[in-house]
């Protein structure tokens, strides 16, 4: 078991638009990218589970080969910089995959 | 064989200073634009609502007179999208005057300034919205309708290349562009220049953030990105920074739902059969992008509606029993709120700073930290009574009655006993797109001859 922190290079989040934040998990290696792909770690439904939405919230899940990267998106509760919205840019909602386990 | 290079040095310009060095590094590499986006939805509905800039005047002022000096010096036109963060027409004039002042500060040889505007008319959007081509919602919205379009104070229409190709064709030197697709401002210099669309648009794509799309991150440092008839070349001017697959590819997804498609007035740029390929230690070339156009132009359209006046307060907690029962301490606050106002026709938000104050509902972490911070944020019709709410609901959390707290002469800490007054609260109102038949009906054009 490794922690998706000690496998990608890149994990961020950033407003798509004004209703929506996307992340973007991006990996060095593309072995790497490839275990973490086979291994379902990251899924529509786990990163519901993790995040505590319902699937429908998630708008697009992407395995983006080209940049061995993998990408969703999700729906926000209001859009951004609407009053009672903690953070505008979208860019702080990573943290929770920092941490997510996968089994290589 | 069509040809273009484009240094981009700055991914918004005014939000932050772009960096001199790697700046003059790509005027020295001999680009024939020097181009840069200075604004985006990114900052909120606030600066669109009040028709200001988040950014301050004298970064925007900053960046210009580098820009200008250097594209003057070169003899290369400098394009500028969406000015002063919004776009607005105040931000577009505000703008074409600093570009004036630099002028004539540096005693420039006369040249041709070029502006658009892209602020939106209501009763054109309401036309539409009775129309058999509806305003029709992005990301999941509904079609526009007359009553959120009367919530809405402001709306700016997103260009595409249309309007700064009009003004490249006249001979423009300087280009100041309202509201723009980010990738739209490099796109349509490359397409003036010949490109391809597919190459052009990418290269709009790639260099909209300037080193966004290098690494190591670091951002507000120069790119430049080329065009030759072999697909897109992109170079990082900072001699630390590298464009590598991973860095170029991996901006292609920056800020949008998905990594394959970019969606600008007149069609769609398609990304899924790119290729990358690095050719030197800093340059990656991209080639298999395709450009699909659109049957029917559909527009943009950004507006914000005001929903009242806001204050903030600020307390802090430390007593570990008030902590474990936070939430009866907020909805004490709360309930001493409505028994003054009821229950409507107000905002009252806490944000728990320690419990999940970044990531509300989102938050899988749920024990506090050991202390805790709320910010309050109080949203009413008038000043006064925001002030009103906003301070019975940060003051409110001194007086929460628990049971058993052993500290009975204050349940929380203020680093000020006073609530503070902040910009009023906007929403997003409008994120829906117009259909028009002209893609230069909504960004009127016009020139001026600037300097001696």
């Amino acid at each position: 078991m490794k922690k998706l922190s000690d496998l990608a290079k890149t994990i961020r989040s950033k407003n798509a638009g004004v209703d929506k934040i996307t992340f973007d998990i991006i990996f060095t290696d593309r072995g790497i990218y490839e275990q973490v792909l086979r291994s379902k770690a990251l899924t529509p439904t786990t990163v519901a589970k993790l995040y505590g939405i319902e699937e429908s919230r998630i708008a697009e899940f992407v395995e983006y080969d080209p940049a061995c990267a993998i990408k969703f998106t999700i729906f926000r509760r209001r859009p951004s910089g609407s009053a009672g919205d903690s953070d505008i840019f979208g860019a702080q909602q990573y943290a929770p995959l920092l941490e997510v386990k996968v089994d290589i | 064989m069509p040809s273009i290079k484009i240094i981009c040095p700055n991914g918004h310009l005014g939000f932050a200073p772009l960096k001199p060095d790697s700046f003059q590094r790509g005027v020295a590499a001999g680009p024939d634009y020097i181009a840069a986006d200075s604004g985006s939805d990114d900052i909120g509905p606030v600066p669109l609502g009040t028709d200001t800039s988040t950014s301050p005047e004298a970064w925007q002022r900053q960046d210009l007179e580098a820009m200008l000096l250097a594209a003057r010096r070169i003899d290369v036109p400098m394009i500028i999208g969406s000015a002063g963060d919004t776009g607005t027409n105040s931000r577009v004039d505000r703008y074409v005057a600093i570009i004036q002042e630099l002028a004539k500060k540096h005693g420039l040889a006369p040249f041709k300034l070029g502006y658009f505007y892209s602020e939106v008319d209501k009763d054109r959007v309401r036309s539409a919205i009775g129309s058999d081509e509806p305003v029709l919602g992005l990301d999941g919205r509904d079609p526009l309708t007359q009553a959120e379009l009367d919530a809405t104070n402001r709306i700016v229409a997103m260009a595409g290349v249309h309007p700064y190709r009009k003004l490249l064709e006249q001979g423009c030197d300087v280009i100041i562009g309202g509201r723009s697709s980010d990738c739209a401002i490099f796109a349509a210099a490359a397409l003036h220049r010949g490109t391809t669309e597919a190459d052009a648009y990418y290269l709009g794509k790639v260099l909209e953030c300037a080193s966004f799309c290098a690494e190591p991150y670091g951002a507000k440092e120069t790119v430049l990105g080329a065009v030759n008839g072999n697909g897109v070349t992109v170079t990082a001017m900072h001699p630390d920074q590298r464009c590598t697959i991973a860095s170029v590819a991996g901006h292609a997804m920056y800020e949008r739902s998905n990594p394959y498609d970019e969606f600008v007035a007149g069609g769609r740029l398609d990304m899924r059969d790119c290729h990358y390929e690095q050719i030197d230690p800093r340059t990656t070339r991209v080639t298999g992008q395709r450009f699909v156009p659109a049957e029917r132009i559909r527009v943009k359209l950004e507006g914000a509606g005001k929903v009242g006046e806001r204050f903030i307060g600020i307390a802090s907690i430390r007593d570990p029993y008030t902590i474990a029962h936070i939430d009866e301490v907020i909805a004490w606050a709360q309930a001493q709120v409505f028994e003054r106002f009821g229950q409507s026709g107000y905002e009252l938000h806490y944000g728990v700073y320690g419990k999940n104050g970044v990531m509300g509902e989102l938050e899988p972490v749920k024990t506090p930290a050991h202390e805790l911070c709320i910010v309050v944020q109080g949203v009413a019709p008038t000043e006064e009574m925001a002030e009103e709410v906003c301070m019975t609901g940060t003051r409110q959390l001194f007086y929460a009655r628990l049971p058993e707290v052993k500290g009975t002469a204050g349940g929380v800490a203020f680093v000020l006993d006073e609530v503070l007054k902040a910009s009023p609260a906007y929403r997003w109102t409008v994120n829906h797109t117009l259909a028009v038949d002209d893609p230069l009906e909504l960004f009127p054009t016009h020139t001026v001859t600037v300097g001696a």
